[in-house]
């Protein structure tokens, strides 16, 4: 798609993979248009919603100007920092609805959002610097990077950033080659250590949130009461959906943080399925575009951290889509590029714009 | 470690390893976006229809709207039982800013006790701030305009109209009409178990008693229904549409408002009862029973000190018409004269000899003549005109009481009258069983001697000797009485209660002409007891008075001893029709505790046919009833 000439185009010079940008592009587009309708016409979160998007844009254009190599240099005072920082959380950390995910140094903002890209960039660096596929010994540091800011999260409570970060990392060592026979050993270990997690990994709202899951019907009017809201929007969206603002369980507030979490649902309801499937080809068009990237990249750095953010961000889509439609219990992961909401939107548009980097830095070295 | 091995990278090699596992890992998005593309069809394709239902049942509300309840006229379209608008000022909390401030200021117009802030307040704090509550309850015609013209200083502040039942006559007519009330958890219950209580989601008042109850089901209606959009704070953001209720059907009366006007005055503060039968159809003209009360008392609720004033001796909650138990005494010799006849005991030629008392032969005991010197040489006739107990008594003796017991149950004693209100006891016509199976004692023979004269064991309704007078003036004729004549929607009428019951057929109908030839005696002759009552009435009539002794007056009446002297005097009994060619109108009055058939009673029976044919004056013919 992008052909490679010894000419540099204004895109390469800005660091800009213009594929990549026009998607994301489409999707603030058709974030703008939803979230119009999902805060019921409001133009001051609109307003809001708007100037986030501009800033996350920005955050981008910077990351790609950002070298690989710099990255490199940098990686290990920001993890630390990153780590120090949720450390303090726990701490010292402000609390919000019963978790406590921020810091105050003069603004609000959570460390675990630096840490989503920290972390990956981490492991790719440690696991890049040797040969692929990493020993074993290799394998297991690499998994300690991965599971102490993972841990640290889950305890603020916040499971869903936390599965996040853990699968960011997990997907560079998958990607750097890990042999088959040791994923699938790692898979058993998981699932004899899932009942001990139950028991001495997880808060009471967290069980209750995956008891609920299992059995909605059991609580519509307390904490299944989401769940089920959700998938009646869905359902009821049937195949052309209700049109554009006419959704009546997100237009009569019958479905719960529609602006945010549960925004997939207003999508459903008023586009039905064939937006649905709109939005998961683009959806799909950026993942192939990113995975492109990395197999494309120069050094085992910049291939396993662009495959690895763009596996993590398909596993924001597939968390919220699973838990708004009733595949996932509801772990608090908002719909990437569109649900409303600034820090995540920043994060993850910083992640594009290093995966931008790290596609435009090939092309500089290839002239 | 590193550096013993290969210190050069294989970097197509990891190149080539990369690509595979980005590949694998491309495939594996694929297969997951797959099975949330399967999840999502199935929720928005396959069960599409399911939720679609569930979506509407969340956004759409479906409000009930009451019926309006079908009015009550009497036979000449007077209105008897309206919908009044009752008025109520109601708030709605969210469009009033400074609620407090609100609700001093608008204490100065309108007075709102300490009570009725505090039932608001509490109201708001358990409703949503954008329902309507209301403040005050049924607003005088002052307060509303006192109101409306300062309405624009009282933002949120409105008044709500919505009707409710008022009862005109007030307690002239309440032992008929009956009266509807709040619909309460017991009758709620009742209506789920016949499966009625849909139709009464937006229903306020039940009928409680009289004609408002026993017509509960055609006055009341069908219930409409408004569906509207709501959120999901239950706000109603728009009208989707409209089913209209079907009013209920008026009820017609073949009561005479003006006729049960002149019943209440002529009983001034007597307790007792007025019943007036329409004689041709067995409509009920007047149905009163004194003491009474005013119905529209109960329709917002009665207060506890007015319910318990009306709990006193007087018993005005009875319906003395249809539940009071009185011995029907002299009214039934006609009848009995028709039994001995009937039977051969006598004949219309037979005469006794009545000493002043009547003995069982051997027996020392003697039934005393009301007369004490007795009424000498006795035919059928001086035994009606002038009430000679002894001969009943033989007539009686030598009948038996089965013979007595299943001759006037034809008549209807014994049983419900049929009339159409709820409030109604059978009294007992005694036979052996009841005796038997009531005291557990034999029928002795003497028992029988004073049923022969209405008294003894054997008690009647006013309700069934006014129509067991019916049925002797129509000569066997059968039309049960009954206040409603129509049910009416719309121009539509349905004449109701036109059925009549089997006839009495006598082996001898010449019978029934000497009983009413007796008792129009009983007027026009002047040693008849009614003679002095009717003096100078122009209408022919006829009739027989009754004095009886007090048996009881009413099921479960406790007498006070320091009472029991007044309640211990006689009733007095009348029991008339006229005109006595081409009988119009049955009238029955009962008088407690007064004494004298033909000085109390007959009198108010004078008054009440005095006013009917003046107002149905007869050379122009009895009006058509309404239908």
């Amino acid at each position: 798609m992008t052909p490679v000439t010894n000419k540099v185009s204004i895109w390469q010079r800005v660091h800009i993979d213009l594929p990549l940008f026009l998607a994301l592009l489409a999707m603030m587009a058709g974030s703008l248009a939803i979230v119009y309708s999902a805060s019921g016409q409001d133009t001051g979160m609109m307003m809001r919603h708007s100037t986030r998007m501009g800033g996350a844009f920005i955050a981008m254009m910077i990351c790609a100007q950002v070298s690989p190599s710099t990255l490199k240099r940098v990686v290990i005072p920001v993890y630390l920092v990153g780590t120090l920082m949720l450390v303090a959380v726990l701490f010292v950390g402000v609390s919000s609805k019963g978790a406590q995910r921020w810091l105050n140094i003069g603004i609000r903002f959570q460390p675990s959002e630096i840490m989503k890209l920290a972390v990956p960039m981490c492991v790719a660096w440690y696991i890049g610097r040797n040969h692929l596929p990493p020993k074993l010994s290799n394998l297991f540091i690499g998994l300690v990077i991965v599971m102490v800011p993972t841990l640290l999260i889950k305890e603020q409570p916040d499971l869903g950033t936390s599965i996040l970060i853990a699968s960011s990392g997990i997907f560079v060592l998958f990607l750097a080659g890990v042999s088959w026979r040791l994923i699938g050993s790692l898979a058993v270990l998981v699932g004899a250590g899932a009942p001990l997690f139950w028991h001495y990994g997880m808060h009471a709202y967290q069980k209750q949130r995956v008891l609920t899951f299992l059995n909605p019907e059991s609580d519509p009017l307390g904490s299944g009461y989401h769940i089920i809201q959700s998938k009646i929007a869905i359902g009821s969206g049937g195949i052309e959906g209700k049109g554009w603002l006419q959704g009546t369980q997100s237009q009569l507030e019958f479905l719960p943080e529609r602006h945010t979490d549960f925004i997939f649902s207003v999508l459903s309801e008023e586009f039905g399925l064939i937006g649905v499937l709109f939005l998961l080809g683009v959806y799909l068009f950026i993942i192939a575009r990113g995975l492109y990237i990395a197999v494309n990249a120069q050094e085992a750095f910049g291939k396993l951290l662009a495959g690895a953010l763009t596996l993590t961000f398909f596993v924001y889509v597939f968390v919220n889509i699973g838990m708004v439609s009733g595949l996932l219990p509801v772990v608090g992961v908002p719909l990437p590029l569109i649900s409303y909401g600034g820090t995540s939107m920043v994060t993850l548009l910083a992640g594009f714009g290093i995966i931008m980097s790290i596609a435009t830095e090939k092309r500089m070295l290839n002239k | 470690m590193l550096r013993k091995r290969t210190p050069i990278r294989d970097h197509s090699a990891e190149a080539n390893l990369f690509a595979r596992r980005a590949f694998t890992a491309f495939v594996f998005v694929l297969i997951m976006v797959a099975i949330l593309i399967s999840n999502l069809y199935n929720l928005q394709i396959v069960s599409h229809q399911t939720y679609q239902t569930r979506s509407n049942d969340n956004r759409i509300n479906v409000i009930p709207i009451a019926p309006n309840r079908g009015l009550i006229y009497d036979r000449n379209g007077n209105l008897l039982a309206e919908n009044k608008p009752v008025y109520n000022l109601e708030v709605i909390p969210e469009e009033v800013d400074d609620l407090d401030a609100a609700l001093d200021e608008i204490g100065k117009l309108i007075s709102i006790s300490e009570q009725q802030k505090e039932e608001f307040l509490d109201d708001i704090r358990h409703n949503r701030r954008f329902k309507s509550q209301v403040l005050k309850g049924r607003l005088d015609e002052k307060e509303v305009a006192l109101f409306s013209v300062n309405q624009h200083k009282f933002p949120g502040f409105s008044i709500e109209a919505r009707l409710a039942r008022h009862y005109p006559y007030g307690d002239t007519l309440t032992h008929a009409l009956g009266y509807v009330a709040k619909l309460n958890k017991k009758e709620l219950a009742q209506l789920e178990a016949e499966d009625l209580a849909t139709n009464y989601r937006a229903t306020r008042d039940f009928g409680k008693l009289g004609l408002e109850k026993f017509y509960e089901t055609e006055l009341h209606g069908e219930v409409g229904s408004q569906s509207v959009e709501i959120n999901n704070r239950g706000r109603v953001l728009r009208s989707l549409d409209e089913t209209a209720p079907v009013p209920g059907k008026d009820l017609v009366l073949t009561l005479d408002i003006g006729l049960q006007q002149i019943a209440q005055l002529s009983m001034e503060d007597k307790r007792g009862t007025v019943i007036a039968l329409d004689a041709k159809t067995g409509g009920i003209l007047a149905l009163y029973s004194n003491p009474s009360y005013d119905p529209n008392l109960f329709v917002h609720g009665i207060s506890s000190a007015d319910y318990k004033a009306l709990l006193n001796p007087d018993r005005p909650l009875i319906n003395r018409a249809t539940q009071g138990r009185y011995a029907p005494a002299s009214t039934i010799k006609p009848h009995m004269a028709i039994f001995g006849m009937e039977e051969g005991l006598v004949t219309e030629q037979t005469k006794m000899f009545d000493p002043g008392f009547f003995q069982i032969p051997n027996v020392e005991h003697k039934w005393r003549d009301w007369r004490r010197w007795g009424h000498g040489h006795v035919d059928v006739y001086k035994a009606i005109e002038e009430s000679c107990d002894t001969y009943f008594y033989d007539i009686a003796y030598r009948a038996g009481i089965t013979k007595i017991s299943d001759f006037m149950a034809q008549f209807g004693f014994g049983d419900l009258s049929g009339i159409d209100i709820k409030e109604e006891t059978t009294a007992i016509l005694p036979t052996r069983e009841w005796k038997e199976g009531r005291f557990r004692e034999p029928w002795w023979r003497g028992d029988t001697i004073s049923v022969g004269i209405g008294q003894g064991y054997w008690t009647a309704t006013p309700i069934q000797i006014a129509n067991s007078i019916n049925i002797l003036v129509n000569k066997g004729k059968h039309h049960p009485p009954h206040l409603a004549q129509a049910l009416r929607r719309d121009e539509q009428v349905e004449v109701i209660n036109n059925d009549e019951k089997p006839p009495i057929v006598l082996n001898n109908p010449r019978h029934w002409q000497v009983a009413l030839d007796a008792m129009h005696n009983t007027v026009t002759k002047i040693t008849g007891t009614a003679h002095k009552a009717f003096k100078g009435a122009t209408y022919d009539p006829a009739g027989k008075t009754g004095t009886a002794q007090v048996v009881s007056i009413a099921q479960g009446e406790r007498y006070e001893a320091d009472k029991l002297k007044e309640r211990h005097r006689d009733n007095a009994i009348y029991v008339g029709f006229a005109p006595f060619n081409d009988p119009q109108i049955v009238v029955t009055i009962i008088v407690e505790n007064t004494g004298g058939g033909a000085s109390v009673a007959a009198p108010i029976a004078r008054q009440v046919m005095d006013y009917y044919f003046l107002a149905n004056p007869i050379s122009q013919g009895k009006k058509e009833p309404q239908s």
